[in-house]
């Protein structure tokens, strides 16, 4: 009796696997995978290189490729990133009240509280660099983003009684992600095309004023990603018990 | 000259970073899991760097090391500490 369920229960289960793998092969089998593609002369790749900064203004062409080229894919990367924040919420706000508080562990030493306060101005400082600096030199909205977050984290190992308000977090975070589709929305009142530098020459390349809306946009991911993931660390933590 | 000291650089990193993950797997402390999974991922954003993606780099170490850490943590306070066959205490 149980074995016999237990076929029912496989057998659509197998028969939609089977399904999805046969569409994903019918779908990459035309790819080559391992060809040398860099190398043809009408890969993308090349116009990148070649045409990036000139078209972009950005110094940085990775920054380029992710805000200009793939404004598009950035913004669902975003979106993905908010699903996985508001999952996790969600979880946790499932859990049984005793689930919800943190266990007690000793206090922090007195090197670990001021220690962490002189490093997490730093921190911070750096991550806004970071982001600001985008479209110049390596790193990005991102990354920015996520070492903001560990300065976060630092002050919530640091001072694990502090009180933080979960509110401003998920204000800042909204508003950065409104103000990414807003300027998208730019693009597409002035030009017709959502996400395009409408104010691409704006600048000298190499000035930290440059890459048109490249830098707002980055300012944007990048406060967006830190409130987000600050928001995330601060959920795991749990509330005071 | 150089080339050679970055080769032998990036061998020793990826042995370290073996030994690590292995580590990880084998230690019934949790915790001490986390962290070793911390160091393969901060010797991942050294590699990253050698192969010139600071861009990657910088993510793979604030991420990887630090907010992945930290939430395995976090996650291993609401549980036990030990796996099965640690030294309980």
């Amino acid at each position: 009796m149980m074995e016999r369920s237990t076929i029912q229960r496989s057998l659509p289960a197998l028969a939609i696997s089977i399904l999805i793998a046969g569409t994903l092969f019918l779908a990459f089998v035309e790819i080559g995978f391992g060809e040398n593609k860099v190398d043809s002369e009408d890969a993308v790749a090349n116009r990148y290189i070649a045409n990036g900064t000139t078209e972009t203004g950005s110094s940085n062409l990775v920054t380029s490729v992710v805000v200009n080229y793939r404004g598009f894919d950035t913004l669902g990367e975003v979106t993905v990133l908010f699903l996985a924040a508001t999952g996790v919420g969600a979880m946790i706000n499932l859990l049984p009240e005793d689930g919800k508080k943190r266990s007690k562990g000793p206090k922090p030493s007195l090197i670990m509280t001021q220690g962490g306060m002189l490093a997490i101005p730093v921190i911070a400082l750096f991550g806004t660099y970071v982001f600001l600096h985008g479209h110049l030199s390596p790193g990005g909205g991102f990354q920015g983003g996520v070492i903001i977050a560990t300065a976060f984290l630092l002050y919530l190992i640091a001072k694990p009684d502090a009180k933080t308000s979960h509110r401003t977090l998920s204000l800042s975070e909204s508003l950065a992600g409104l103000s990414f589709i807003g300027i998208g929305l730019i693009g597409l009142a002035v030009s017709g095309i959502f996400l395009d530098n409408v104010i691409e020459g704006f600048g000298v390349l190499g000035e930290l004023v440059s890459g048109g809306l490249l830098p707002l946009i980055y300012i944007a991911i990048g406060i967006k990603v830190g409130s987000e993931m600050s928001g995330l660390v601060e959920k795991m933590r749990g509330d005071a018990s | 000259m150089n080339s050679l000291i970055f080769l032998a650089l990036a061998i020793l990193m990826f042995i370290t970073m073996v030994a690590l993950a292995v580590a990880t797997v084998i230690s019934k402390d949790l915790i001490k899991s986390a962290i070793l999974l911390a160091g393969v991922s901060l010797i991942a954003s050294f590699l990253f760097v050698l192969m010139r993606a600071p861009d990657v780099a910088m993510a793979e170490a604030s991420i990887g090391s630090a907010l992945t850490a930290m939430i395995m943590v976090y996650a291993i306070g609401r549980t036990r500490r030990f796996e099965e066959g640690g030294e309980e205490k």
